[in-house]
Parts: structure tokens; sequence; C-alpha cells
């Protein structure tokens, strides 16, 4: 069985007091729970702060580009549906520059996992607005206050019935840690939105904020609901939920497709060029 | 023998079913069939043609002029009336088109009428157009209804008795009613070789097939569509996915995932959807992950001709994308090319774990050659990936490991408890994050300078047809190959002649294997063709070997070359 220590990556290059090195902490503890083996999970990551987690543990990674992730992780999990595949993004890496992808990776539902880190600002790039930071808030390219109505991904994504629906706060560990193996373990594509402070640019969103605004979704609340979980993913002012929003068991995409549906993986299957040649014929 | 037929009418109108039935009978009668496609951005109406040009010799090119037009509108016959040979026939149905043509050049085949009359399905006009044309060729209908009989077999016995009938009447009327018709076929040698009909579309996936290719993820741009399809169409079959993207960028980076994963992949695109696949073009240089990007040009900026043709992306391919990485660049210029040289691409995105593409065109996609076969074995296949059983007898495990040719151990990730880690950002030998002076030298040296030599020797020497010592050079990329080659055919004759034409264009062919400098260099004139109007590929060679050409014939008006014209074109430099 693995142990914390097999998790042991880079030293991690984030700020003092950053919400990801909780992030980071649970999911090696999750990891452990769940007795996944580093060589038994791929994580693909963008850019951004979050993009450089998987260096700071241990697991297959590709760490592509920003926005990315997602196209990257279903082509892993369908070339080879025996990996685990995790994704970890930013809030402006998947809500932002990869919003598309995102919408597109609801729909199919291939099944991979992806951790949002949210800490509703641009933090490699020194603070600009993300698509999920609050009205108001001035930055440097934003210095008239940010104008734009902030995105509610929780909200999206129930509304397009993404197979498991998410939040949780970097702060509140032992809540997330059961979130994370949550969203691990579950059939079919997870969002697992974390909110995490930002300790250098986000001083609207501090610790003692989420603290305020949190509140865990109590054992009343039936995911399975989605009229449920539309109201309560429409909480996004005073009184924020984190859980489980959202859940069904929509068939994967990988057992609806007759080309890996009862396969082997793709990356095992046989080739021969001479049980080929019979496709030239139908030329002639 | 060397007759052209232009089939011309409305899209929808099923001018592409008679062409494609055509070519294909004339190959299988021993023929040698060249056909090309002239299509408008649109689903039903328009003007629309299909050419198909058969000879009892190869043939390479299309013609100018026609010998049988078939007219499915009225359009078709003002637009190509002018075109016709001497003794060439218009066939059309007045009752159709709603018109009358007095003239010994056209015949009034009431085909509506005969399909009816001989088959009592009006829907099989189209079939007695076949067999008019045929009847006016004097050609017998054997081939012609065993092809009927192998194509309607799936929708029962009723439809190929009716679609024979209607042939039959149609190939009859033909006959009793085109006294001045005036063309000779010889019959079918029964000897002749068995004849493949192939397009560049069906060239390029069958060799993706036959290169193991695995998955293929894109989103849907003429001309590029067609091997999207024939993947799909094979993908339940032979185990491969193939996904429809949500965009391009998506698409390259799916294939790129899937290439991380441990299978073979590839997508397909035009310009403007290569424009957006840019961005991951970069990311597969510095993951050193294998990937094919088929490229299908047509004529831009933005959206320009959708469903027409040029060579206006050459310099695009070559230089697109952020930093410095190497690629290979594969131009096919037949069918024939476009299967083994996608093989050959798929060979070095593995060997080398580089991007590679294969660039094609409207023209040579659709263009329809008949080639003596194909060979599988002829496609290179070594799987070069370390996988569960290799991977097991190693101690330690460095994804981008220095190595003396800088290709380093490509692993299955989940195969063995080694890790496989890969990054967009500089890394080290564990692919993990870096931001020191010295690894980075140390790995653009291993990603870049080591390798490239290697595949620079990999590629080969362009083709050199006709005088070995030629006065005159027609020299071209990709699908310029057949009209150059038929206008040395044509030209040599009476002039020391000779084609120098490059399919395999980046890395930029040495000399050292064929010194294709000194026969430039020997010669009086040299003449650079290209669908494009800045000469891409001649800019390249200066740029490349510091040769200039004395001549250019640059054509981008969304057609392509036609013999006759590139002929005038290349006599016309000779007047100067």
């Amino acid at each position: 069985m693995p142990e914390l220590e097999d998790f042991r990556g880079q030293n991690p290059a984030w700020c003092p007091g950053c919400g990801n090195l909780q992030i980071l902490r649970v999911f090696k503890l999750a990891m452990v729970d769940l007795g996944i083996e580093p060589h038994e999970l791929t994580i693909v990551s963008g850019i951004g702060q979050s993009g450089k987690f998987p260096h700071y543990t241990r697991c297959n990674t590709f760490n592509g580009l920003h926005g990315r992730t997602l196209p990257v992780a279903q082509a892993i999990r369908l070339a080879n549906h025996d990996l685990r595949v995790l994704a970890v993004a930013g809030d402006g890496d998947c809500y932002g520059e990869g919003g598309n992808h995102f919408l597109a990776a609801m729909r199919r539902n291939v099944n991979v996992k992806i951790f949002v880190h949210d800490n509703q600002v641009y933090g490699l790039t020194k603070g600009q607005a993300s698509p999920t930071t609050a009205e108001g808030m001035v930055t440097g390219t934003q210095p008239f206050g940010v104008i734009t109505e902030p995105m509610n991904p929780v909200a999206l994504a129930v509304a397009m019935d993404c197979s498991l629906v998410a939040r949780g706060y970097s702060g509140n560990q032992d809540e997330l840690r059961e979130l994370m193996k949550t969203v691990l373990e579950h059939k079919g594509f997870a969002l697992l939105d974390i909110f995490q402070p930002c300790v250098i640019y986000n001083k609207i969103n501090t610790f003692k904020w989420y603290k305020e605004h949190c509140y865990p979704v109590g054992p009343e609340h039936d995911p399975t609901d989605r009229e449920a979980a539309f109201r309560l993913a429409l909480q996004s002012g005073e009184h924020i939920p984190t859980g489980v929003i959202y859940r069904n068991s929509r068939p994967v995409f990988e057992e609806l497709l007759p080309v890996t549906a009862n396969r082997e993986p793709l990356v095992r299957q046989p080739f021969s060029q001479e049980e080929l040649a019979g496709e030239l014929e139908r030329f002639y | 023998m060397d007759y052209t037929i232009r089939i011309g009418g409305q899209a929808g109108q099923g001018l592409q079913t008679i062409g494609a039935v055509l070519a294909k009978l004339f190959a299988r009668s021993g023929f040698h069939v060249f056909t090309h496609q002239d299509y408008m951005s649109r689903i039903r109406g328009g003007h629309n043609y299909y050419q198909v040009r058969f000879a009892d010799r190869p043939v390479s090119s299309s013609r100018r002029m026609l010998d049988i037009l078939v007219a499915l509108d009225k359009t078709t016959v003002s637009e190509h009336r002018d075109e016709l040979a001497p003794g060439g026939m218009v066939v059309y149905d007045s009752e159709t088109i709603k018109q009358q043509y007095e003239g010994e050049a056209f015949l009034d085949v009431p085909s509506r009428k005969i399909a009816m009359d001989a088959a009592g399905n009006r829907l099989m006009e189209n079939t007695v157009a076949v067999g008019a044309v045929l009847g006016m060729l004097g050609m017998e209908l054997e081939s012609l209804e065993a092809l009927l009989t192998e194509t309607f077999a799936r929708k029962g016995r009723e439809i190929v008795d009716q679609n024979i009938a209607a042939a039959r009447a149609g190939a009859a009327f033909a006959r009793e009613n085109c006294g001045q018709c005036d063309f000779t076929v010889p019959s079918a040698d029964a000897g002749s070789p068995k004849r493949m009909l192939l397009d560049g579309t069906n060239a390029v996936g069958l060799g993706a097939l036959m290169s193991g290719c695995r998955f293929y993820s894109a989103y849907p741009m003429t001309p590029s569509t067609g091997v999207f399809n024939f993947m799909a169409a094979q993908s339940k079959k032979h185990s491969i996915v193939v996904e429809q993207a949500e965009d391009e960028i998506a698409a390259i980076n799916m294939a790129i995932g899937a290439s991380y994963a441990g299978v073979r992949s590839m997508t397909g695109t035009a310009g403007g959807g290569f424009a957006l696949m840019v961005e991951g073009l970069s990311l597969a240089g510095m993951t050193e992950t294998p990937v094919v990007i088929y490229i299908g040009q047509r004529p831009a900026p933005a959206t320009g001709f959708p469903t027409r043709t040029e060579q206006g992306d050459l310099l695009f391919v070559l230089n697109a994308a952020h930093g410095e990485f190497p690629r290979v660049i594969m131009a096919p210029g037949s069918p024939e090319q476009a299967f083994y040289l996608t093989g050959k691409a798929f060979d070095l995105a593995e060997k080398y774990q580089i991007p590679a593409f294969v660039i094609s065109d409207q023209y040579l996609a659709d263009t329809e050659w008949t080639l003596d076969g194909l060979d599988p074995s002829g496609i290179p296949y070594q799987d070069y990936r370390l996988r569960a059983a290799d991977l097991d007898k190693l101690d330690e495990y460095h994804r981008h490991a220095f190595t003396e040719t800088g290709v380093s151990p490509l692993a299955e990730p989940g195969a063995s408890r080694h890790l496989v880690v890969t990054d967009s950002d500089e890394h080290d030998e564990d692919g993990h994050i870096v931001e020191d002076a010295e690894t980075r030298r140390r790995m653009v040296d291993k990603r870049m300078l080591r390798k490239l030599p290697l595949i620079r020797e990999e590629i080969s020497s362009p083709l050199l047809y006709g005088d070995p010592e030629p006065e005159l050079v027609i020299c071209g990329w990709g699908s310029n190959y057949g009209v150059m080659k038929e206008a040395v055919d044509t030209l040599a004759d009476n002039r020391s002649v000779a084609m120098l034409h490059f399919s395999e264009i980046w890395p930029f062919p040495g000399t050292s294997k064929f010194d294709y400098l000194k026969v430039l260099g020997g010669a009086g004139k040299t003449v650079c063709v290209e669908n494009n109007a800045t000469a891409q590929f001649a800019r390249l060679m200066r740029m490349e070997t510091g040769f200039q050409f004395s001549d250019h014939v640059n054509k981008f008006d969304g057609r392509p070359f036609l013999l006759d014209e590139l002929l005038e074109q290349v006599d016309s430099l000779g007047d100067k």
C-alpha cells in the first residue's frame, strides 16, 4: 500500500501560506486513503500556479498548455481506459482559456476528473481578474474594478448535467479529503471546484472570508435531486455551500463508444498490416 | 485514345455519382483514368463539375478540351460549350433542362422518359445518362452491369434490375441517335492488370490505417474532412477512436494526449483550422510527443475559397509555432505518394518523437488516379515505445534522458512503476520544471540540434524525371506532380526537359545522395510551378540552397493547372 512518503515530489515554489499547499497535502492523504500508487494515476495540468501541482507530488504527468488540460486528459483516458486520469487546473485555466473544453468535457462524460484550484484571481501573472473574481475588485488591468459578472462554475456544471459537481475549500481539510476521494472514485466526469485563498493578490477572498462564507451542505441535501442542486448552486453571495452539490449516473463515453466499450484499451490492441490489406480491395 | 468527359450540373443532381461510376468503369475496363472535381461551397444548387479523363496510356492531369459534356443543367452548356474538342459532343435531356439546342454537337437524350419507359423509375435518369455515354463511345455494357449489380446489391434485386435496364436503354438510344458520334474506344484487353482507382483523401486514410493510427481527432473543415470520414468509417472495425473535437485546439491537444498515453495519433484540418492548432504544435515539439498532422490546403486568407485549391500554406506550416523544434513535412504528389508518405510521416514522428505533416490540397484530395496497386509492407512499421515488458527490465526511467541521438526512451504511462513525466515548461531529464541555464542549453541541443541531422538523413531526394541533363527543368512540389510529369512527356518530343519534384520538403533535402543543384545549375531555364502567388517553394529553395529559379509559373485563382494551360505557360516563357 502506498504511504505519504511515496508522494513526495519537488519542493513547492508556491508562496508561504498559499491555499495550494493545503490542497497538495490533502491530495496526498486522499491518495493514501484510496490506496492508489503513484504510477496508477496520471495528472494533466495546465498553466498557472495550479499547473505546477503534479511536480510537487509523484504521478505520471502531462503538464501541458494553459486551458488545454481537458482535451489531453480525455484523450489519455480514451487511449487507455485502464488509467485513472485527473486534470488539475486553475480558475483562469479551466473557466477562462479552456471554457469551451470544459463545456465539451461535461457533455462527453469521459471518466476523468478535474480539480479546479479556484483562488478567484490570476496568481502566476500577478493579480489580474479571473472569470471568478468578485465584481468591484481593483487590479492592475482592471483599474476601475471588475465590472464583468463572475462566473458560477458550480451552477454551470449542474446546468450542463455534469456527472458529479462538488465544491470544497482548502481551509476545510477534513471535508476536502472526503470530497477528493468521492470525486476520484466517481464514475464519470467530475468537477471539484476548490476555493483557496491567494495570500498575495486576492485581498477580498481571504481565509477569514472563506471561513465566514462557506458552509458544508448537510445530509438533508440529496445530490441526485437536480432542481435542489441547482438552487444550492445558485447560492454565491453570503452563504456558499461546499460538499457534493450534484451527481448523476450518466453512462460514460468510453462505455458508449463501440471502439472502447467492452474492449481492451486501445494501447493494447494488436496491430497487423497483413490483416488490413483487405481494405485496399474496395478501391479496385 | 485519350478522352475527357465532364459532367456538369447543380449540387445534389447526382453528377458525382455519374462521374464516379464512369471513372470506376473505365479503370475496370483496363484504361488509365484521371479525375478531378470542381465544386462550390454549397450542398444544393450552384454549378459543379466532375471531370473524367481516360486513355490507353498513363495519365496524371486534366485536359482543357472536352470530348463529351454531360449537361445536367443549362449553365453547364453555357459555361463549357466553348471547351468542346473537335468532334466533341454535348449530351443533355431537353425535357429536364427545359432547353433545346441545335447543331451536330448536341445529343438530346430524354433520360427521364427513358428511365420511366425502360425501368419504371424516374430516379434512374442518371443511369440512363451513364448508359448513353457508353453508347456514344461504342463501349460494351458488361462491365457497367457488373458494377451496377455490385453497387446496388444491398438495395435489392429490383433496384439492380432497374439500373441495368436504364443503362441498356440509354446506351441503345445513343447508338441509334448519335450517328455523328465518332469515338473509338478499344475493347478491354482481358490481360490488362486490375487497377486501383484512388483519390488523395482515401490514400492518406489508408496510409494512416496501415501505419497503426489508433486515434484521430479533428474538427470538420474542407478539404480535410474526407480523411476524418475515412477514419470514422474504419473506427469500429479496426479499433480507432475517432472524435470530433469542440475546436481545432482541442483536436490537436487530444491527438497529443492519446500519443502520450501510448497510441499513434493524428489530426487533420485546413489552413484556418491549423492556425488554431499552432499552440498545440509547439506543445508537441516541447514535450517530444509524436503526432501526425494532415493539412488539406485551400485558398486563403481567412475563409478564402472553401472548396477550391491552392498551395498557399507551405511556409506557414513550415514556420508555424513559437520556439525552435524539429518537424517533418511530406507533400505527396499523387495518391500513391500520399499512401506511402503518410506511412513515412507516422514512422518518423514516432522514431524521433516529433510532429510530422502530410500536406495536401483540395486538388489532390479529390483527384482520382488509376494505379497498379499499393503494398502495405511498403509502409515501415516499428513500435518505438517502451511497453510493460521493456519497462519492467529497467531500474530507472527518465522520459527526457540525454542521449547521443537526442532521442529519449518513450514509455507508456501506467504500464509499469516507472513514472512518465513531461512538461510544456522547460524540464529536466525526468520531465520536471527547471529554470537553470545549463539544463535549458542541453535540452535544446537534445531536442533540436542532435535530432535534426538524423532526421535530414531520412529525407528522400527530389525526383528527377526526364532528360538526366536537361536544358529545361520544370520544378515543383506536392500536387503539381502529375501535371508537370505529363508536361515533360509532351515537351520531351522536341526539347531536352525534365521535372524535378519535391515530395519530402522538410528537413529540406540535402544534395549528398543526389546533387539536384547540379542539374538545376546545368539547365538553361529553370521554372518553378506553384499554385500560389508568392512562389513559396522557390523562396524556400533560395533560403536553403541559394539557388534561384530563372522563371516562375504561379496560378492562384483557386483552380488546379490543366495540362494544356501549363504547356502554354511554359511555352510563353520561351518567347521572353
